[in-house]
């Protein structure tokens, strides 16, 4: 059977068989539409639904659900929907590049720690000592002293985009390096690398050409749950109040202003919470998608 | 496995200390005034003053070693002289001091860790309770209805945010529905049948929040570690020795699910201690997350750095305790 599909020219690509399985992970495709449709909305949406969200209509404020306004309106009368869509892409802005931080980190720590024997130790003591760190306190210290720096350095908003991504970033690495440092040990030892050195490959190009390729698939299974974790942690502290100020709002900001209005308005914390769950929750599931698809013993059943 | 625990204990010496200095080095090179949220009023020599009695005139690794004396030295001897009654020396010791409040970090901390004990442990405890029958049902009935609904449920419970099921709970059940008040009362003494209820009802949502998360995630551990013992040979051999389906479930392969699963809730409290920072501030708990976020917000170093270390104790202890206990329940792992 494999000769026939040879012969007619149709060979079976790597990410061709990835595909196959995924196909099969119902919650993954259903969380693969779902994400898209937000990422979606939240990116062209805007252009569609072009109220502004800062636009101040005291007469229309504190608005339950209705047609002109869909989601309602906050305490000052601005539009919910169009909040919810623009802090959207800050929110989704933040834990994408947040995540790629994490992972150019945690990959590089990895990858170090599991080629050269000398890194491992002191690479992993550093992994270890930063598990060990209590995470949240310590986010909200940073931020609280030096969100006033940051923000006379690059204007108040990319001041503290900037910090809130850095720091997502450089504070949720370490469970990528692990994986990452625990596959490269597993793929040093085989052959195709014992092979590229003895024909006198420097380590730089074995790491990037040989070991890097082979460890990818743990690297995107963590690479879509560090979406979802930074997403979760930007939202944490922007409820906490220590995140994006109020007129740069984020999903967890909305939530976080609108708490106060629980009474009078449900609406306003319900809409960017369900946007943030949605979120979070169909990335998980792309992430279990991908594991099991990225998996050659499972895909080969 | 003695010996493990000594050199292990000794060895978190130099890891705390570590820590505690990597805290203070983020508190102390932040560019932050700590007199800058007093009133402009106050003149520069005066605010100099104040500087000074902060002890902020000293250099940074001088301070450094102070906190570590009265936090590592001074504290413990006033509390052992609290629970015996004595008094070691003249009994006049530098306590580490909030600036806010100006009184003893540690009072603080121990006036404020009822309220978290009872909400987080209450949480951790209903939230094992909860995920291991689920695990275990799930993992028996792999591919089931019941396991479909469940892991579903456990994806939904980890990625939806704490903070986000607290609000939907109080715009329920509170706004909605008035059953229970959204504002944890902490003055409420339980001296009868009805400030019992009243007790009950307050927590009921804050628990209720905590464990469904902790559930979520817990009942996913003891599903993948039920089905990796299940195919084991020595369940197997307890069919075939005629055992009955209960036994073998229920007593072998349930036992040794376990033990992983036990590493996991010991390696999960600090976590949750974190995740009661988010929990108690939505419930206008007043514990020891929502003393955290005042002494952030009134720039209170003392009190944060203090804090902020007692969570790192957490996390270094239980990750101990895990590893201890991990050794001690299964055979098949020694480290001498």
């Amino acid at each position: 059977m494999t000769d026939t599909t040879l012969i007619e020219g149709k060979g079976r690509t790597l990410w061709g068989d990835v595909w196959d399985q995924y196909k099969t992970h119902k919650g993954a495709l259903i969380g693969t539409g779902v994400f898209l449709f937000i990422l979606f909305a939240v990116f062209l949406g805007p252009y569609i639904y072009d109220v502004d969200p800062q636009y101040l209509n005291i007469r229309e404020k504190n608005q339950g659900p209705s047609l002109s306004h869909l989601m309602g309106t906050d305490q000052l009368g601005r539009d919910m929907l169009a909040q919810v869509l623009h802090g959207g892409r800050v929110s989704m802005a933040v834990g994408v590049i947040a995540m790629f931080i994490s992972l150019v980190v945690g990959t590089i720590v990895g990858l170090l720690a599991g080629y050269f024997k000398k890194l491992d130790g002191p690479l992993m003591r550093l992994t270890d000592l930063f598990l060990a760190l209590p995470l949240l306190p310590l986010l909200l210290v940073i931020i609280m002293l030096f969100r006033d720096t940051l923000r006379g350095m690059f204007g108040p908003e990319t001041g503290i985009f900037i910090l809130i991504v850095f720091i997502i970033g450089i504070t949720s690495w370490m469970h990528t390096a692990r994986i990452v440092r625990g596959d490269v040990l597993a793929q040093k030892e085989r052959e195709f690398v014992l092979a590229a050195k003895s024909i006198g490959t420097p380590s730089r190009r074995v790491i990037i050409r040989h070991i890097l390729p082979n460890v990818l698939s743990p690297i995107m299974v963590s690479a879509t749950l560090g979406v979802a974790n930074a997403i979760i942690t930007e939202s944490a502290l922007s409820f906490l109040g220590l995140g994006f100020p109020s007129d740069f709002p984020t999903w967890g900001r909305l939530l976080f202003d609108g708490a106060n209005y629980m009474t009078l308005t449900p609406a306003r914390v319900v809409w960017p919470g369900l946007a943030i769950s949605l979120t979070v929750l169909s990335v998980n599931f792309i992430g279990d998608g991908l594991r099991d698809a990225l998996d050659p013993r499972i895909r080969g059943r | 496995m003695f010996n493990y625990t000594i050199r292990r204990l000794i060895f978190t010496i130099p890891t705390l200390l570590f820590i505690s200095f990597v805290i203070f080095f983020i508190l102390d090179t932040a560019p932050n005034d700590p007199t800058g949220n007093l009133p402009l009023t106050i003149p520069p020599d005066v605010r100099e003053k104040i500087r000074i009695s902060f002890g902020l005139d000293k250099p940074m690794f001088f301070r450094y070693l102070l906190w570590c004396q009265q936090f590592f030295i001074n504290e413990p001897l006033n509390m052992i002289e609290q629970w015996f009654n004595i008094t070691i020396g003249d009994g006049e010791r530098l306590r580490v001091q909030s600036w806010a409040t100006r009184s003893p970090v540690v009072d603080l901390v121990v006036e404020r860790m009822p309220q978290t004990l009872w909400v987080v442990g209450m949480s951790y405890v209903v939230g094992i309770v909860i995920a291991i029958p689920i695990g275990v049902i799930s993992a028996y009935k792999q591919y089931s209805w019941f396991d479909q609904i469940g892991t579903f449920i456990s994806m939904l419970g980890f990625s939806v945010p704490t903070f986000f099921t607290g609000l939907l709970m109080i715009v329920i059940f509170s706004v909605q529905l008035h059953w229970f008040p959204s504002i944890y009362d902490t003055t409420l003494k339980v001296d009868s049948w009805g400030n019992f209820v009243l007790q009950v009802k307050q927590m009921i949502m804050p628990v209720m929040v905590l464990a469904f998360f902790n559930a979520a995630q817990l009942s996913r551990f003891m599903r993948a570690s039920m089905l990796d013992n299940l195919q084991q040979d020595y369940v197997r051999t307890a069919r075939a020795k005629g055992l009955k389906e209960r036994v073998v479930v229920l007593t072998h392969v349930l036992r040794n699910s376990l033990i992983p699963v036990v590493t996991v809730i010991a390696l999960g409290v600090p976590q949750v201690f974190g995740g009661a920072i988010i929990t108690e501030q939505i419930f206008k708990v007043n514990g020891l997350g929502q003393l955290l976020i005042i002494g952030i917000q009134g720039a209170d170093i003392p009190l944060v750095q203090t804090l902020t270390f007692i969570f790192a104790v957490l996390i270094v202890l239980f990750n101990l305790i895990a590893d201890i206990l991990y050794g001690l329940l299964d055979p098949r792992i020694r480290y001498d």
